[in-house]
């Protein structure tokens, strides 16, 4: 924790905390109280992993480290006092903080590694970067609220989509995955952060980098890894692979820069249609934002008033181009001209969830938005790009070690409470586990029957056989009928 | 001698991977170079190409190149250190947008420099359809002859590569061979590839050259070092044979030598092979003379089906040499499915399937 505080100003700020901690004197945690927070985090975590068999993590131990807890807090006390005045007479000229912001970091910090104690429920928080905004006079709520539920929830899931990409990686150095693998690591909190204010009516639409996306919307890490692998228990059956993964309201998974916006603009004049109150995401990078049918995708959208917010995930290169050298205005979030703008921090999961509640609602009540989030990828473009003859090392370590999403969310957490130490090792612990069986699964299973090579052509085929299979006598065969239908 | 493809050419910097793992489709066949004694060296087909867009920007001071990534190399290397040399003024990158870099070129060309224009793979092509039929195949059409972007050249890698699933594979010379007054080309390796980039180059028409860029790496040979051109619109007969035509391009070429080679031997049929080169215009003498000389045509390619170039062959072979045929033209092709990802193997016209198809037309 004393390594942690060094770096508080990196952290985003507490201003306040709602139910605030509990214990700064001995004694005040009641056994209920833990119990109860156990109880949340068990059903929080069945939910997150859809009945998985492995999602149990284990909080059992939370009553029995609350004396410990306890006696530390008197112990350092004064040695934070002091603490707490330099920090405060060095950021007095930004901000105030209240006191209990400090009691939180002293009783975080004295706890040390051994703490396992909950906190808090729910803590209050000031965003890390401020919003710029384009043709907007008010923008999203730059003090947003995180419950302890919604902070495992976001760490899981940032872990583990963390994980899967790696797992991906290794995969493809084995040549076990061939051919095209995008990796998304360093920009997770863009789709968690979007996936967290997305409702069942929303949906999303994105480019080639998707595994992560893919894993959010509710396919497992045998969907996503199979399909990597081109076997049989892929989310598309193997059939697409890397880049083509699809499931309910997530509409891809395309490997045409740029093709997606236009058809995420589509989805939303859908949803203005049938009048369901859902919107769409159409993602796309700070590479495609030069594609001309993103542009024609903007003029349509704000014309009929869609129902779409417009991401840009600026990772900062187009392939190996930077955007400086790519891009005549680099402020992605001004450039849909009359349509208004959001540029988030793209590596503040908390951020990104604020400004995509923000424009959801602004999307359905005036019509199109684009939100640019700033975020960052460790890895090449793609595999073959080994990701560093355009940008030097010491960049890439850089945002690693001050920017990264996920320990500077995990950072945070623990800070505040929200999360304990022991916590955020039960879920590494986890997500290892269960992105390692998949890996091993998606290694070993088998690929689809050589007939689903001519499976779902065309849909109502006109023709009973295939033509020009010279050698074979095909039957054309609709195996599947879309869940669109 | 045959150079058997361990190395797959795996988009970009991954090198070569093992013979274990190899899925390759076809033995290269390296052809040697016929036109006089040259200084000669070892080049892929990415050096090779390297080596002709070199040339063309030293020898013609007005010439650009560009492209996605192409300032430091493209993801296939055929641009390497071609910025270092001449400069970044004429060797640059441009952004993700292949309408603009289409349009761009034209514009280029049409003051009478010379572009040269990368799509990063022919898959990304699409977006440039309109600039390149409808701009740059009409301009000088529509101009009465007063303006024309001749000066261009489009290089756009091709074909299957062993692993690259739907957007990474394909072989679109047919969309754009429904267009006159654009020239289509396909090398088959390093040599062809060199003559005929910089024969596009000098052409006073747009070119587009489709590289099959499972080649890059996996074609070596010896090529001339000197700045030399192939022609336009001439077919190659490469084998010479009684029984049957095989006509291909590409990569489909080494695929045919290889039918060739087990047609002789399982089943003592003398195949005459042609590598078309040119898809548009295509050379019609050369390959008349071969089907009535046979009677018998197979004609390979990996696109699908219907459509496939292979059908325009096939018609005008049929209403030529209609009273020569023993057997109605054979086309074997990839299927009319959208090309797989897993199921690559199947879906190409291997030597398997190509074998098959002589079978069948010599048992007409």
């Amino acid at each position: 924790m004393l390594r942690t505080l060094s770096r508080v100003s990196e952290l985003p700020i507490v201003v306040k905390q709602l139910q605030k901690v509990r214990n700064r004197n001995a004694g005040a945690v009641t056994n209920n109280y833990v119990v109860s927070i156990t109880n949340n985090t068990r059903q929080q975590h069945s939910k997150l992993t859809n009945g998985s068999s492995s999602s149990t993590i284990n909080n059992n131990n939370n009553g029995c480290n609350i004396s410990n807890v306890n006696s530390n807090n008197n112990n350092n006390s004064k040695q934070w006092s002091t603490r707490q005045q330099q920090l405060q007479i060095s950021y007095a000229s930004r901000r105030s903080y209240s006191k209990s912001f400090f009691g939180l970091f002293q009783s975080a910090a004295q706890t040390g590694i051994a703490k396992t104690n909950n906190y808090a429920t729910e803590a209050t928080i000031e965003v890390n970067r401020p919003f710029k905004l384009h043709r907007l006079d008010e923008g999203p709520a730059t003090t947003v609220k995180l419950t302890k539920d919604e902070a495992l929830k976001y760490y899981t899931q940032m872990q583990t989509i963390r994980r899967l990409e790696t797992a991906a990686g290794n995969l493809y150095k084995e040549k076990i995955i061939r051919g095209f693998c995008h990796l998304y690591s360093g920009q997770e909190a863009c789709a968690v952060g979007m996936k967290a204010a997305m409702r069942d009516v929303d949906n999303i639409i994105s480019a080639y980098r998707v595994h992560g996306w893919t894993y959010l919307m509710g396919v497992s890490p045998i969907g996503v890894l199979a399909e990597l692998t081109g076997a049989q228990s892929g989310c598309a059956r193997g059939k697409g692979g890397s880049m083509h993964m699809y499931s309910p309201n997530f509409f891809g998974g395309n490997g045409i820069v740029g093709a997606q916006v236009p058809l995420g603009a589509g989805v939303g004049l859908a949803c203005k249609y049938k009048g369901n109150g859902g919107m769409c995401l159409a993602l796309y990078g700070d590479g495609a934002a030069n594609q001309g049918q993103v542009f024609e995708a903007y003029n349509m959208a704000y014309l009929w008033k869609l129902p779409v917010i417009f991401v840009c995930e600026n990772n900062n290169y187009g392939m190996g181009t930077s955007s400086e050298r790519a891009s005549c205005n680099t402020d992605y979030y001004t450039r849909g001209d009359a349509l208004p703008g959001i540029w988030v921090d793209g590596m503040d999961v908390l951020a990104v969830r604020s400004a995509t509640e923000f424009a959801i609602n602004y999307v359905n009540t005036h019509g199109p938005l684009v939100m640019e989030t700033n975020t960052y990828r460790y890895s090449g473009h793609s595999m073959s790009d080994p990701g560093t003859s355009y940008r030097t090392r010491e960049e890439i370590q850089e945002v690693r070690q001050k920017r990264d999403p996920i320990t500077s969310f995990k950072e945070m957490c623990i800070e505040l409470g929200l999360i304990t130490t022991d916590e955020v090792k039960a879920i590494d612990l986890k997500v290892r586990k269960e992105v390692d069986d998949a890996t091993a699964f998606a290694k070993t299973d088998a690929e689809l029957a050589v007939s689903h090579l001519w499976t779902d052509v065309s849909s109502n085929n006109l023709e009973t056989k295939i033509r020009g299979t010279v050698g074979y006598n095909l039957d054309h065969i609709q195996e599947r009928k879309g869940v669109n239908h | 001698m045959k150079v058997s493809t361990l190395a797959r050419g795996l988009l970009g910097a991954i090198k070569s991977s093992a013979p274990a793992l190899t899925r390759s489709h076809f033995t290269y066949y390296p052809t040697k170079f016929s036109k006089g004694s040259g200084e000669v060296q070892k080049m892929n087909m990415f050096q090779a190409i390297n080596n002709a867009m070199d040339l063309a920007l030293e020898q013609d001071k007005s010439a650009l190149l560009f492209g996605e990534d192409v300032g430091f190399g493209g993801v296939f290397r055929c641009s390497m250190n071609l910025r270092d040399k001449h400069g970044n003024d004429r060797v640059f990158n441009t952004p993700l947008c292949e309408q603009g870099i289409a349009g761009f070129a034209i514009g280029v060309a049409n003051t009478g420099a010379t572009a040269i224009a990368e799509i990063q793979f022919a898959d990304y092509i699409f977006p440039s359809f309109d600039q390149i039929v409808n701009e740059a195949a009409k301009y000088r059409y529509r101009s009465g002859g007063l303006f024309d972007c001749g000066s261009l050249t489009f290089r756009v890698p091709c074909g299957a590569v062993g692993h690259g699933a739907l957007y990474h594979s394909q072989s679109p010379e047919a969309y754009f061979a429904h267009t006159p007054g654009l020239r289509v080309v396909i090398p088959r390796g390093p040599i062809k590839a060199k003559g005929l980039l910089l024969a596009c180059i000098r052409d006073p028409n747009p070119c587009i050259m489709f590289e099959p860029k499972t080649l890059y790496r996996a074609a070596v040979e010896e090529v001339p070092t000197a700045s030399y051109t192939e022609e336009l619109g001439k077919a190659e007969v490469l084998r010479e044979g009684k029984d049957v035509t095989l006509i291909g391009w590409g990569t489909q070429i080494h695929v045919l030598l290889e039918v060739a080679d087990l047609a002789k031997k399982q089943l003592n049929v003398d195949c005459e092979v042609i590598d078309l080169v040119s898809i548009l215009p295509w050379d019609t003498h050369t390959v008349c003379n071969s089907a009535s000389k046979t009677g018998r045509v197979v004609i390979a390619h990996e696109a699908p089906f219907t459509q496939g170039f292979g059908s325009e062959l096939a018609a005008y072979i049929q209403e030529k040499c209609f009273l020569r045929l023993e057997a109605p033209v054979k086309r074997v092709t990839g299927w009319d499915t959208p090309f797989p990802h897993v199921f690559e193997p199947f879906y190409l016209p291997d030597k398997h399937r190509c074998l098959s198809a002589v079978k069948e037309i010599v048992n007409y």
